[in-house]
C-alpha cells in the first residue's frame, strides 16, 4: 500500500530545484521518444525549448502567448482556493470577447480614452454574466458547478459562432465568418521599448496581466477577502463558524474568475485579432486550469507556470513547422512536461512510503 | 483481599505477552519499548492520556499495525500477527470505538458479513440468541441496526466478536458513548466473560470505571509503559499522576453566585430536523446568569450539534425573540455580529470547525477575531497584530508550541483545545458558549480549561457548557439541564443532582427512533 504524508519542512532550495529536476527528466524521456520515432533528439529538443526563445522578439511573443493564460488562471486561483470548481473559464472568456466586441463594434467612433475602459468593463461583465449562471444555480439549487460551467462553455462557443456568422458578420467579409475590424481606438497597442523598439507582439495587455497577478497575490495573502476565500476552501464549517457566508463566497470567487476570464477574452481579441471570429480562444480557458494548478494556486506562481505552458505550446508549434513532427507527438511531449512538473511538485510536498501490510482485510476493519 | 506485590504472583499462565514493542511513525515514537502481559480471564485496563500510544498499541496487538521492534507471544509461543484476520484466528477480538455496522441491515445480516461464508442467517440467528441468553446481552438478531440505541449497537459488535470464540477481547474506549446505566450493564456482561476465562483488554481514561471493572492496569505515558499495577493498591490520584506524569491539580466546585441578572436567554427554541441524521430541537429554553456555568448534559447525538449551531448563529430560525443576550434580541444575528456584541463560542470539533488545521495559529486567531475590529483595517490584515495575539493566547493559556507560528494541525489535541478556548477567553466575552470543552484532551489540559472557565464566570460572565462528561459537569457547573432527543430538561442546581438522576434523564426517557419519526 502506498501512503502519502505531507512533509513538515520543505527547504526553499528543494522547492526551487524540483522543477529543474522535472524538466531534466522530461528532456531525457522526450529525447528517448523522439529517438524512437527517428527524429534527432537534440534538434527536436532545440526546437522545443531553445528556438522559441532564442531572440528578444520571441521572448516578447512568449509573454503574449502566456498573457491570456496568466489572466484567466489568476482568476481561477480564487475559485479553486475556495474549493469552487469552475471548469468553464473558456466560456467566460468567450463571453468577455463577445461583450467587449459588442461595445467596440457599436461605438467605433469613441475615442480610446473612453472606448478602452468601456471595453475592459464590458469584457469583465460578459465573463461575470456567464459565470453567474453556474454560481447562482449552485447557491439556489445546489447544482454542480463543474457540470454547469463546463456545459455552458459549449453554449458560449456556439453563441459567438452564431454571432459572427449571423447578425454581427461584416457584409464586406466575402462570406467569411468575421465581424468588422475594430476601430484603432479599440485595439491594444504594442509596447515600444525605449532604444529597442517593438519586442515581437509584446503589448500593453501583458503588463496588465502581470499587474493583475501581483494584485491577486496581495488580495489573497493580505486581505480579509483572501482569508475568507481560503477558509471557505480549507474548512467550510470553520468559515461558517467565523461568520462568513458560503453563498457570498461562491458568488464572489465565481465573479472574480469570470471577470478575469472575460478580461482575457477582451485582451486577446483587442491585442491579437482586431475583430471577432468563431475561434477567439484556443482552449486558453482549459489550459489555464493546468496553469493554476502548476502554480500551486499561487498568483505569482501563475506567471511562471503561464510562461512554461506557453513555451511548451510555442515549442510544439515550432517542432511541427520545422521538423514536420505530427501534432500528436508534440502533444505527448507537452503532456510529459506537465506530468513531470506536477509529479515533481507532489514528491516535493509529500513523503511517499510503500508499506508492507498484512493483508487486504485491513480495509474492512477501518 | 491480599495484594500481590507484582503480576508474576498470579498463578494463571500468561495468555498474551508483548515484549519491548516499539512503533515509530516517521520521527515520532508512538510506542517505545512497551512490554505487557495479560492472563486468562483477567480484565486489564490500558490507561493513558490522549496521544499516549494506547490505540497504537492495541492496533499492533490486533495486527492492524506492525511494530518496528519487539516480540509477541501467544500462549507462550512467539507469533507474528500480520493482520486482523490472523489475530482473529489466534483468538483475539476487538470492539472499536466507532462501530462498523450497516444501518439498513439486521443484526444477523451484519454479523454474517463478518463471518466466514457458508453460514445461513437462520443458524446464525440461533447462535446469536443462544449467546445473548448465555451472557444476558439482549440482542435481537432480526432487529435493524438503525432502530438500536448506541449501547445496543455496541452489544452487536461484542456478539460479533464472541462468535469468533476469542480468548482475548480488546475494547477501545467502550463507555465513551454509553449512559451510566448502559455502562453498568456492559460491565456486568464483561465480568461474566471474565469468569468464563476470557481475557479483556479495556482501554479507558476514566479512573472510576477502571476501578469498578479491572483488576490490573498498565499505564502508558508518551508511548512508554510507566507501570503495570494492581488497581486495588493504587489511589485514583496515584493513577492519574502516573498517566500525566505530574501532580494533578484539583479544581473544586464553586458556590453558585448569589441571585444575579440573566445574561443569556433562549426562549422555546425549535428547530426542525434538516436530514434524517439530525435531531429536531423542541422548545429548548436556557437562562444563564452572570457568574454562572450553565451545564447541558446528554449523550452525543441528542441535539447537541443542532443546539450549538443555533447558539453560535450558524443556523438561524425565522422567529424573533428566541435568543436574548443581555436584553438584546440576537435571534437574527450571525456569528460575527454576536461576537462583536460580546459573545464567544467554542464548538466541539477542533479540526475544521473551531480551527482550520491547514492554517497557521495567527490565521486561526483571525477566524473569530476578524469582526472584533483591531486585526483588520480597511480589509487589510494586521499580520503583526495577529501573531501578537496568537502569542498572547499561547502564553496565557499554556499552549505549548513548536517554534514560530505553527500550523494548527501541528498542535496536539490538548494544546489546540487550550488555544481555541483561550482565543475566546482572552477577549473576556460576557457570554461564552462551549461544547465538549475537554473532549479528547489530557487530564492536565482539561483541568486548565475548566479552571479558565470558572475564572471567566467569576469575573461576571455567563458560561453555557454542553458536555457529555458528567464528572466535568458536576465539578464546575452551577446548574445542569439534560438534553435528550432534542428536549432540554429544566435546570437544577448541581448540588441537588446525583449521577443516577442525570443518567436517568439522559437515557431513561429514551424514545426509540422509530417512534420518533
Amino acid at each position: 500500500m502506498i501512503s502519502m504524508t505531507p512533509r513538515k519542512h520543505i527547504p526553499l532550495s528543494r522547492t526551487l530545484l524540483t522543477p529543474v529536476v522535472s524538466i531534466v527528466l522530461t528532456v531525457i524521456i522526450g529525447a528517448m521518444i523522439f529517438g524512437l520515432l527517428d527524429y534527432n533528439p537534440l534538434s527536436a529538443l532545440y526546437e522545443f525549448f531553445v528556438a522559441p526563445i532564442s531572440r528578444p522578439d520571441q521572448i516578447g511573443d512568449l509573454f503574449v502567448k502566456a498573457c491570456p493564460l496568466i489572466i484567466t488562471a489568476t482568476g481561477l486561483v480564487f475559485c479553486y482556493r475556495a474549493n469552487i470548481w469552475n471548469i468553464g473559464a473558456e466560456g467566460q472568456l468567450i463571453f468577455g470577447a463577445i461583450f467587449s466586441g459588442g461595445v467596440a463594434l457599436a461605438f467605433p467612433d469613441w475615442p480610446a480614452l473612453i472606448l478602452m475602459p468601456s471595453m475592459v468593463l464590458a469584457g469583465m461583465i460578459g465573463g461575470i454574466f456567464w459565470a453567474m449562471i453556474p454560481a447562482l444555480l449552485k447557491v439556489r439549487f445546489n447544482t454542480n458547478e463543474i457540470l454547469v460551467s463546463l456545459m455552458l462553455t459549449y453554449v458560449a462557443a456556439l453563441s459567438i459562432d452564431w454571432l459572427v456568422r449571423g447578425p454581427w458578420r461584416d457584409p464586406m467579409s466575402f462570406g467569411f465568418p468575421l465581424t468588422k475590424m475594430y476601430s484603432d481606438a479599440a485595439l491594444i497597442h504594442r509596447i515600444e521599448v525605449p532604444f529597442v523598439g517593438m519586442l515581437g507582439q509584446l503589448h500593453w495587455g501583458v503588463v496588465g496581466a502581470l499587474l493583475f497577478a501581483c494584485v491577486a497575490a496581495f488580495l489573497l495573502s493580505r486581505t480579509i477577502l483572501g482569508f475568507q476565500i481560503k477558509v471557505m476552501g480549507d474548512a467550510p464549517r470553520a468559515g461558517r463558524f467565523a461568520g462568513f457566508n458560503p453563498h457570498v463566497t461562491t458568488i464572489g470567487v465565481m465573479a472574480i474568475a469570470g471577470g478575469a476570464a472575460g478580461l482575457a477574452g477582451m485582451v486577446e481579441v483587442s491585442a491579437s485579432m482586431g475583430q471577432l471570429q468563431p475561434n477567439v480562444s484556443f482552449g486558453y480557458g482549459f489550459t489555464a486550469i493546468i496553469v493554476a494548478f502548476l502554480a500551486r494556486l499561487n498568483p505569482l506562481g501563475v506567471i511562471f507556470a503561464g510562461l512554461i505552458v506557453a513555451l511548451a505550446e510555442l515549442g510544439g508549434d515550432n517542432a511541427q513547422i520545422v521538423l514536420g513532427m505530427p501534432k500528436v507527438v508534440t502533444g505527448v511531449f507537452k503532456g510529459i512536461l506537465l506530468f513531470m512538473l506536477l509529479a515533481g511538485e507532489t514528491f516535493n510536498r509529500y513523503h511517499i512510503q510503500w508499506q508492507r501490510t498484512g493483508n487486504k482485510l485491513n480495509l474492512k476493519e477501518k | 483481599m491480599s495484594q500481590p506485590s507484582s503480576l508474576s504472583d498470579t498463578h494463571l499462565r500468561p495468555l498474551f505477552e508483548a515484549v519491548s514493542i516499539t512503533k515509530k511513525f516517521g520521527d515520532f515514537i508512538a510506542n517505545n519499548d512497551v512490554s505487557f502481559t495479560i492472563h486468562e480471564g483477567e480484565i486489564h485496563a490500558l490507561l493513558g492520556e490522549n496521544g499516549a500510544g494506547k490505540s497504537t498499541f492495541v492496533k499492533i496487538v490486533y495486527g492492524l499495525l506492525q511494530p518496528n521492534n519487539g516480540k509477541i507471544f501467544w500462549n507462550g509461543n512467539q507469533v507474528f500477527i500480520p493482520g486482523p484476520q490472523q489475530a482473529r484466528q489466534l483468538g483475539i477480538g476487538m470492539v472499536f470505538q466507532h462501530f462498523s455496522l450497516f444501518d439498513a441491515l439486521t443484526v444477523a445480516e451484519n454479523i454474517q458479513l463478518a463471518m466466514p461464508p457458508g453460514e445461513t442467517i437462520a443458524s446464525l440467528s440461533v447462535r446469536i440468541s443462544r449467546l445473548s441468553a448465555e451472557y444476558g446481552i439482549g440482542v435481537d438478531p432480526d432487529a435493524r441496526i438503525h432502530n438500536l440505541s448506541v449501547g445496543e449497537q455496541q452489544r452487536v459488535e461484542i456478539i460479533r466478536c464472541l462468535l469468533q470464540d476469542p480468548k482475548l477481547l480488546i475494547m477501545d474506549e467502550p463507555t465513551s458513548v454509553l449512559t451510566p446505566q448502559e455502562t453498568g450493564q456492559l460491565f456486568s456482561v464483561l465480568r461474566r466473560f471474565s469468569e468464563n476465562g476470557l481475557a479483556i483488554l479495556f482501554i479507558s481514561h476514566k479512573l472510576d470505571e477502571i476501578r469498578a471493572l479491572a483488576s490490573h492496569a498498565t499505564i502508558l505515558r508518551r508511548g512508554e509503559n510507566v507501570g503495570s499495577v494492581v488497581i486495588d493498591g493504587q489511589t485514583n490520584r496515584q493513577l492519574a499522576e502516573m498517566m500525566v506524569g505530574a501532580k494533578v491539580k484539583n479544581i473544586s466546585r464553586q458556590n453558585a453566585p448569589e441571585k444575579s441578572e440573566v445574561l443569556f436567554e433562549v426562549k422555546k427554541l425549535c428547530r426542525p430536523k434538516d436530514s434524517i441524521f439530525s435531531v429536531a430541537l423542541r422548545d429548548v429554553s436556557i437562562s444563564a446568569n452572570a457568574g454562572e456555568i450553565f451545564g447541558i448534559a446528554g449523550i452525543a447525538g441528542n441535539g447537541q450539534d443542532e443546539l450549538m449551531a443555533a447558539l453560535i448563529g450558524e443556523w438561524r430560525g425565522h422567529d424573533d425573540g428566541i435568543l436574548i443576550f443581555d436584553g438584546m434580541d440576537i435571534s437574527g444575528k450571525g456569528p460575527a455580529e454576536r461576537r462583536v456584541m460580546g459573545m464567544g463560542f467554542v464548538p466541539e470539533e477542533r479540526n475544521g470547525h473551531a480551527a482550520v488545521p491547514s492554517m497557521r495559529l495567527a490565521e486561526n486567531v483571525l477566524l473569530t477575531g476578524h469582526s472584533l475590529g483591531n486585526l483588520v483595517r480597511y480589509g487589510l490584515l494586521d499580520l503583526f497584530g495577529m501573531r501578537a495575539k496568537a502569542n498572547l493566547i499561547a502564553r496565557s493559556f499554556d499552549v505549548r508550541l513548536p517554534e514560530g507560528n505553527p500550523l494548527a494541525s501541528s498542535l496536539s489535541g490538548g494544546n489546540l483545545q487550550k488555544f481555541v478556548v483561550g482565543r475566546e477567553i482572552v477577549n473576556v466575552p460576557r457570554v461564552l458558549i462551549v461544547s465538549q470543552p475537554t473532549w479528547g484532551v489530557d487530564v492536565g489540559a482539561a483541568a486548565f480549561i475548566r479552571e479558565a472557565m470558572l475564572n471567566l464566570a467569576a469575573k461576571g460572565s455567563a458560561v453555557v457548557m454542553i458536555s457529555q462528561d458528567l464528572e466535568e459537569l458536576f465539578t464546575i457547573a452551577h446548574r445542569v439541564a439534560v438534553l435528550n432527543d432534542g428536549i432540554l430538561s429544566s435546570a437544577e442546581p448541581t448540588i441537588d443532582l446525583t449521577a443516577e438522576k442525570v443518567g436517568l434523564l439522559m437515557g431513561g426517557t429514551h424514545v426509540s427512533r422509530e417512534e420518533r419519526t
